[in-house]
């Protein structure tokens, strides 16, 4: 039997049209480069073959350290100390999980900052099995204190919180995902943003970044609030406060694109003193062991739109249209 | 040996005050420290490394402990931290009366050192490993900045070098070139499942230049810091007494 081709990386599977939040990640990180001399880009070979242009204009500046996640990490941080801002990238799982104690020490314990970017999520890649899934980078980084965690939905979202993540000064994760919405929502300013009200008794839903689409078409035909949040980190409780309004009690449906669950405590410090119950719906921890398509896993992880459906619904049965 | 020795006078420190104290005065600013005495040995392992780096190498100035310019001294291995602020009390960093409260809840002054508490402390270390990483990622921050004066100095032990991180900023550094970077490694074998003479091998193989000195010696420590290593960056084993007399 021959062998078979070589399989493609989660860009090169995309549509040939469509400009994956990875791609537009690379040409805005080659951009900064160009227009603010603090900025630099350190890869562990992933994604270095995108940044051969931008490495040529700026050879100290666009660093590819190797398959070294730990170097990758604590020189990052180095960066940091030397004064510049670094944007620090490679997928979620050798980001995050590998190096996490870089994360912890490098960035966290010597009180600098940097632009942490990943690739490759959830489940990105299914037919690369779970070696390259990281659902539990958001829960990971939620043991560490003061990491903003942006999960845009969209390229153009993800342009525009990666711009202002560069421009502080603070510890970002920016999130990148091959799942997109349709289309892009104004999130630059971190809060939930309102997508439809559904009345004083409507359950409130929020969708996070991937989530949205499939989500919006899970509640069309219910009463409910839907949120949209490109920023979870930190959580805009404040915004969900304002969403439940004057409600006695609140039900409350949480669809992340990392492991379910990881922002029930945050909705349960934003409600602390309003009774709710909350339906948190992600990624599950236990492997599923298949490899197949992201639909495949969207399907069996119940984060489709009629899985959500369906869970959403069982959860708030007097919602019905 | 992979050093060429041409000029081995190093840069006189500019602009640093004359030292308060001398190394005569180190045993007595270390006594007013208690409560460490695990760490007790391995800290003196450091001292003498300690004392060349800050009285004879390092371009640092108590006075502007963040100038742009300084060089950095990053030490990784942070377990056994007394004789490093016993230096850094000498070199006028901090006063000599915060030694006395060393890891009381008021002290900045803990078992493994904080650069937020304390002025001239480049790097929060204790886990080790960290330091040499970082080192690589201010060095390459230096260069970025066009800052080509300051040099990065990192010190660890010998059993530090288990650590598998150490070994992914040598082999980088080594291929890179990064002759800003500086490492002294202080050797009381104290490695486990290894030697000091593979690990001084590896240094080199990863295009390291590699000096040894006496770690007791000032002068032969001093000389085996200035040696001159263009276009790689230059470690320095130190070699003192075992921890483990055999």
């Amino acid at each position: 039997m021959p062998a078979p081709a070589a399989a493609p990386s989660p860009v090169e599977a995309a549509p040939p049209s469509a400009e994956s939040m990875r791609d537009r990640f690379v040409r805005v990180a080659s951009d900064l480069l160009d227009s603010d001399e603090r900025t630099a880009v350190v890869l562990a070979v992933i994604t270095a073959a995108a940044f051969e242009d931008a490495a040529r204009r700026h050879p100290h500046r666009v660093i590819d350290v190797g398959i070294r996640e730990q170097l990758l990490v604590g020189a990052g941080a180095g960066l940091a100390l030397a004064g510049m801002r670094p944007i620090v990238h490679t997928f979620a799982s050798f980001l995050v999980e590998r190096p996490f104690e870089q994360l912890k020490l490098d960035f966290q314990h010597q009180g600098v900052g940097g632009v942490l970017v990943s690739a490759n999520a959830s489940y990105d890649w299914p037919q690369g099995g779970f070696t390259h899934m990281s659902p539990g980078d958001v829960a990971l980084l939620d043991t560490l204190d003061g990491w903003n965690v942006h999960v845009p939905g969209h390229p153009e979202e993800a342009e525009a919180l990666l711009r202002r993540a560069v421009a502080g000064e603070g510890r970002e994760y920016v999130r990148l995902s091959e799942q997109a919405n349709r289309a892009p929502l104004p999130v630059a300013d971190g809060r939930l943003l309102t997508l439809r009200e559904g009345g004083p008794d409507a359950p409130v839903v929020i969708a996070v970044g991937p989530m949205l689409d499939p989500t919006a078409a899970a509640v069309a035909e219910l009463h409910a609030t839907l949120l949209y949040a490109a920023t979870v980190r930190p959580f805009d409780a404040a915004g969900l406060r304002a969403a439940v309004g004057p409600r006695a009690t609140a039900d409350v449906v949480l669809v992340e694109p990392y492991l379910a669950g990881t922002s029930t405590a945050r909705v349960a410090e934003a409600l602390h003193d309003v009774p709710h119950r909350v339906l948190a719906l992600g990624v599950p921890r236990a492997e599923l062991r298949r490899y197949g398509t992201r639909q495949e896993h969207d399907r069996a992880h119940g984060l489709d739109a009629a899985g959500l459906r369906q869970r959403i619904g069982a959860f708030t049965p007097g919602a019905r249209g | 040996m992979t050093v060429t020795a041409h000029d081995p006078s190093p840069t006189p420190p500019n602009g640093t005050p004359a030292a308060p104290f001398g190394y005569d005065d180190l045993p007595a600013l270390t006594a007013r420290m208690t409560g460490a005495d695990k760490h007790t040995p391995s800290s003196d392992s450091l001292t003498d490394a300690l004392w060349v780096l800050y009285d004879q190498v390092l371009r640092v100035d108590p006075a502007r402990p963040d100038a742009e310019d300084r060089d950095r001294f990053l030490l990784s291995r942070g377990h056994g931290p007394m004789s490093y602020y016993a230096v850094l009390a000498a070199k006028g960093f901090i006063d000599p009366g915060v030694l006395d409260g060393f890891g009381t809840f008021d002290s900045p002054l803990g078992h493994h050192p904080d650069r937020t508490l304390v002025p001239g402390v480049e790097i929060s270390s204790g886990s080790l490993g960290h330091g040499l990483p970082l080192g690589v990622g201010t060095a390459l921050g230096l260069r970025a900045r066009g800052l080509h004066a300051p040099r990065v100095w990192v010190m660890v032990g010998d059993a530090e070098l288990d650590e598998g991180s150490n070994h992914e900023a040598l082999e980088f550094a080594g291929a890179y070139g990064l002759d800003s970077l500086h490492l002294v490694v202080v050797d009381n074998a104290s490695t486990t499942w290894g030697d000091s003479r593979s690990r001084a091998e590896r240094i080199a193989a990863a295009g390291w230049s590699l000096a040894e000195a006496d770690g007791r010696d000032h002068a032969d420590l001093r000389r085996a810091c200035a040696l001159p290593h263009p276009g790689r960056p230059h470690a320095v084993v130190a070699r003192v007494e075992p921890k483990h007399p055999r």
